[in-house]
This record gives C-alpha cells, structure tokens and sequence, in this order.
C-alpha cells in the first residue's frame, strides 16, 4: 500500500456521510492555503506603498521602502508552496513554456514574472539606485563588487538623472497597482471560477481576495515597521501609524462587509448545496470560520482599532492596540485562506458528506510549510541588510 | 524436443485455442476490419447506463481496476457503484463500500425502505469538460471522438482539473502522481472492442457505442428510454446518459 493510501485509510474512520470515493483524499493542502496568503501580502504591501508615493500620502512615507522589501521578500517565496504540491515538480516550467491559455492557473507565471520583474524589481531599483551609486563608491572589498553589479552601470546620480528616476519609479508604481490587484484578484479567480464547487464558485471570490490582501498586507508591514523600530531602538513614528491603522480600518471595513454579504447571501439563496454548507460551518469550519476568522480574527481587531478613534489614547497605548490588532489581523486572514481552501475540499462534490484534513504533523508537508512561512523573514531581513529602507529618513 | 508436462498442456492448450479462432468468421474476432483503418472523425462515443438494471454485483469495477491498472486501494476508482436507499421517512442513505467492488452488505432495517437502486458512475466524458477547461499545460484535452483522456507524460500533477470536475471521476495516481480517470478503455474501443465496464456488465446496464451512427445501441438506447444526465445545471453536457434516475442522484 503507498503511503498516500496509508493516510487515507486513517482518515477513513473521519468521514460523515456519503462521500465519492474519489473525493476522499483532500487534493490542496497546507501549502496551498499559504499560496494565496503570500500572494495576499505581496499586493497588500505593495499597495500600502504606492498610497505613498502616487497619492501622496506623506504620513506613511517611513514604511514605503519598508513595504517594498516586504511585497519582495515574500513574492520570492509565493511559488514554492506552487512548487512543493506539485506530483512532478519538474515538469512546472510547462506552465510557462506550454500553457494552455484557457486555464485561468496558465496565467501564473505570466502574472507572476510580471509582478516581479517588470514591477517590484524595477521599482525596487529605481528606488534604491542613488543609494547604491553610492555605496558601490564608498564600500570596501566584495561589498564594492556587489554594489558596482547592483548598479548594473548606470552610474549618473546627477539632480536630473534623479529626477528622472523618481518619474520612472512613479510610473512603475502606476502600472503596478492594476498589477497588485491582477496579481491577486487572478488568485481569487482560480478558486471562484471552479463551478464544481459551491463554497469557490462565486463572482465576489476574487474581490474579496483582494480587498482581504490588502487588509494582511498592510497589517503585515504596520507589524514589521513597528518590530523593526524596536530592535533599532528607534521611536515609532506615530502620524505614520496612526495613518496606517485608517487604512487598515476602512479596508478591513469593506472586506468584512463583503464577506458577511456574501454569506447572507449564501443563507438567503439557500440552494442545492446549503444543507452541506450549512452543516459544515456548523461544524468542521465552526473554530476556523467562527471564532478563527470571524470573532478573533476580525471583530476583536476591528473593535481595538475602533477604540483607538474613539477614545483619545497615549501613543503608548495605541501602540500595542496596533500591535495586537495587526497580529490578530494577520490570523484572521490565515484562516480566511484556510477556510477557503481547505473548506471548499472538506465536503464531498456529492454534496452528502463531509471529510477530513489531518495535517500530518511529522510529516514532511508541515515542514514545507514551516519552512516556507519563515523563509519570507529571512530574506527580508538580508534586503533590509542589503538595501536599507531607513537611509531617506 | 523434450516437453514438460506443464508446457505440453500449455502448447496443446494454446494450439486448441488458435485452431478455433482461426475456424470463427473473422467479423466475430477482435478486430473487424472496418476498424484496422480507425477514422475518429467517423465516430463520437456516448455511454449509456440503465440504472434499474445494476445489481450492485461490482463485476465492472474489478473488471476496471484489472483492465487498468487503476491502484486496488478503496480510494482510486475509474468507474464505481453507488446505493441509494430512500427510507419510509425521506431519509437518503448513500453508500459505496470499497466502490461497491465486492458488492454490497445486506440492509438493515428493510421493513421501512421505500425504494433502493444502484446508480454506476464513471467519467461522463463532458461535451464542455470544466477539467479540460483549467488545466494549465493541456495534459488534459478531449479527442475527436468525444473522449477526456489525460496525457500522464504531461501532467505535472497540479490537482486542478480533480477540483474543477464535479462528478468526483478524477484521482491523482498514488505512484504515478499524475491525474486518472475513466478512458472509455481507449486502448480498446479504438480496436472496435467495448469498454472493460461494458463487456463485464452481467445485466446490460452499461451500454456504448457510437453516437454518430443511427443504428447504433446507444442510439437506440437514448430513442427508446427516458434519459437523464447528472448535474445537468452546470453546463457540463455529460455524455453517460443515465434512464431510470432518481431525482435523489447526485
Ligand atoms: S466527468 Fe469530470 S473528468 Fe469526466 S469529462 Fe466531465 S469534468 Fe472531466
Ligand atoms: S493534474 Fe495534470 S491533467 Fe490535471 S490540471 Fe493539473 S496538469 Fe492538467
């Protein structure tokens, strides 16, 4: 018996109901569930960016940078859970080489290599290039090596050239916000599009992606903006966060309004497949969707961030409420992809039964996915080191 | 030439068998000569099931898992049989032990059972598959013929298109890793022979052939009886029509 059988029948003794036997292995794990949540906090951060630079928004001036970095170190770990799901991991490159165009998932890495090089790169370098003139002149050794190729020869730090750099990069950020929301909005899109399954198919998944990307993303950079200050031993800039926590507040506003609508929605269609639904966040979902998603990963956020306008509070205070509510945020949309995911495969296409998902804590899924959640750290922490977001303050 | 006992019964044995196959008239033989010169623009596969016919013996899902090499675990089926058991009290019980392969237990309660019947399920070989529709490399794709086969050299098994059909036919091949599913035993009916499922059917349930041809059984079949097709709101236009389904199947 192969091992996939093995498992299998462990989970045997889980299933409610009638289930098709075929439908008894739950085909998108883990990994899948992290995939939407990087590509979520890509767009998010990039976007909290670009409120910076095209809108002008000065306040969050001290995270622009920072919000690149981010969008950067996670988007270069977005397809490895692509990757590590795969039966024939080698054969991935099809998808560029051989897509079938019809396939909303043979866009991926179109979208992807877009994403990445003609926009976060380019920006990222735009950005950065004045500082990297400069430093490729005044490091020692390798370092000077690797910043003379980082400056891929352009050289000319004059007030025009600058200038002119600061046009482009306001240009790359124009075409990159269509670009974030493509990025996810095209996420959304793979799961709703998928008629066979009642709890993906609807025309609200890939807004709904979006609007709860940029909810985590921002959360994501407001948490390590303010982790980051800490170690530095620096003061949070507290305009800028308080800004942040506004944006947060309204998308986090609509995101919910969303997917509260979409639930009613749901209840009040009733169709075929309510009763399962019905039975589903009743019961397997009730922790992830409920309480997870719903109560502590959203009311209780949304509610810390209220008090902040309502009640005048010390920046201390505010602080950890920030802190607190970013984290919060951060699982509530977890589980979101989680019950999204994993939802959408617990119940059987036959719509009379339930199965299950054991994550195989051992197993060695669980360490991708360990792996792959703190490895967008890790090299956000060597760009931070490489390319400092902190030197224009 | 020294034989053994063994081989000597084996030669005479064969011998037996190739002297009658030579004296049958060659149209009753494998294959008939119209289909050595196999034209697929000539034929569109349709699969016909008439439900109050299956017994639930399982014959066709063994015969399938054998012709197929589909993995013998409960989990991996190209073709398999479901019970429908609708109680006194509108209760629905459904069940498939192991794909109905070994057959069925014996119910319990019978005394409040309204009516129970087998309903055999395979790949229904959509007009408009959704699993050819979203997989990313084309390793999926429909044949002139009307078949969804999966090239399993291709596939680099992302699960997509499992996700995308809403028939549950598909599986990921637990060696193999790419995804499986019902073939119509292409293998066969390109020879003019009938699906393993078909051929092993004690009861006639399972019936095949070519849509394009008037006279054909499935023709014949979709004519005279009142034909139903699953899920039929999603659009898929299945090609295994069912007679005599319940509204309860799903
Ligand atoms: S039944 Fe499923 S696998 Fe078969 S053609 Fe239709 S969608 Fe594809
Ligand atoms: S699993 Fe294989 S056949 Fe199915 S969608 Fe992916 S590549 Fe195509």
């Amino acid at each position: 018996m192969s091992e996939i059988s093995l498992m299998l029948s462990k989970i045997m003794p889980f299933i409610q109901g009638f289930i098709y036997p075929n439908d008894i292995e739950l085909h998108w794990g883990i990994l899948i569930v992290l995939y939407p949540y990087i590509t979520g906090l890509v767009a998010g951060a990039f976007i909290l960016a670009s409120l910076a630079r095209v809108f002008n928004v000065s306040e969050v001036k001290a995270t622009y940078r920072l919000s690149l970095l981010t969008a950067f170190a996670f988007l270069s770990t977005a397809t490895l859970p692509l990757l590590g799901h795969l039966g024939h991991p080698e054969r991935a490159l099809e998808i560029l080489f051989t897509p079938k165009l019809e396939s909303a998932m043979a866009m991926f890495g179109f979208v992807y290599a877009w994403y990445l090089m003609a926009v976060l790169c380019l920006e990222i370098w735009f950005d950065y290039r004045k500082d990297i003139v400069l430093r490729s002149a005044n490091e020692k050794g390798l370092k000077k090596i690797f910043y003379t190729v980082l400056t891929l020869g352009s050289k000319n730090i004059s007030s025009e050239a600058l200038a002119l750099d600061e046009k482009i990069g306001r240009v790359i950020t124009i075409i990159g916000i269509p670009s974030a929301f493509m990025l996810h909005g095209y996420v959304g899109f793979i799961f709703g599009s998928v008629k066979a399954n009642p709890w993906w198919n609807t025309t609200l998944m890939p807004i709904i992606f979006l609007m709860s990307a940029m909810v985590s993303g921002i959360a994501m950079v407001m948490l390590v903006y303010m982790v980051t200050q800490w170690l530095r031993k620096k003061a949070v800039d507290m305009p800028c966060v308080d800004t942040i926590r506004l944006y947060l507040f309204n998308i986090f506003l609509v995101d919910f309004a969303l997917e509260m609508l979409d639930l009613i929605h749901r209840i009040y269609a009733a169709e075929e497949s309510f009763d399962v639904l019905s039975i589903l966040m009743k019961g397997n979902l009730f922790w992830t969707q409920f309480v997870g998603q719903i109560l502590v990963g959203t009311i209780v956020p949304l509610a810390l961030l209220a008090l902040t306008f309502l009640f005048k509070t010390s920046p201390s205070i505010r602080k950890s409420f920030y802190f607190v509510s970013a984290i919060l945020t951060l699982a509530g949309i977890f589980f979101m992809r989680w019950n999204v995911v994993i939802g959408g495969q617990l119940f059987s296409k036959s719509f009379l039964g339930f199965t299950t998902y054991k994550l195989n804590l051992i197993g060695i899924e669980a360490y991708a996915a360990i792996a792959i959640a703190i490895l967008p750290f890790v090299i956000l922490s060597a760009l931070i080191y490489i390319l400092p977001p902190w030197e224009k303050e | 030439m020294k034989l053994s006992r063994r081989e000597f019964l084996e030669l005479s044995g064969k011998s037996v068998l190739a002297m009658l196959a030579l004296s049958l008239p060659k149209k009753l033989l494998a294959m008939p000569e119209e289909m050595a010169k196999f034209d697929w623009e000539d034929y569109y596969w349709g699969y016909g099931i008439d439900i109050e016919k299956c017994i639930g013996c399982g014959k066709c899902v063994k015969a399938c898992k054998v012709e197929n090499n589909v993995p013998d675990e409960p989990f991996f089926f190209r073709t398999w049989i479901e019970r429908y058991v609708e109680r006194k009290d509108d209760k629905i019980e459904v069940d498939s032990p192991n794909g109905g392969k070994d057959g069925f237990p014996e119910l319990k309660n019978k005394k409040d059972i309204k009516k129970s019947f087998f309903v055999p399920k395979i790949c229904n070989h959509c007009e408009h598959p959704p699993c050819v529709q979203v997989c990313p490399v084309g390793a999926t794709y429909k044949t002139k013929d009307g078949v969804v086969l999966v090239d399993p050299d291709y596939c680099i098994g992302c699960r997509y298109c499992i996700q995308a059909c809403p028939y549950g036919a598909r599986f990921l091949h637990p060696e193999k890793r790419v995804a499986e599913k019902c073939t119509l035993c292409y293998h066969r009916i390109t020879k003019g022979l009938r699906p393993m499922c078909v051929e092993a059917c004690p009861t006639g349930t399972r019936i095949f052939g070519n849509l394009k041809d008037n006279n054909s059984i499935i023709n014949k079949f979709l004519k005279t009886k009142k034909i139903n097709v699953l899920k039929q709101h999603l659009g898929t236009k299945p090609k295994a029509y069912y007679a005599g389904m319940d509204k309860e199947v799903r």
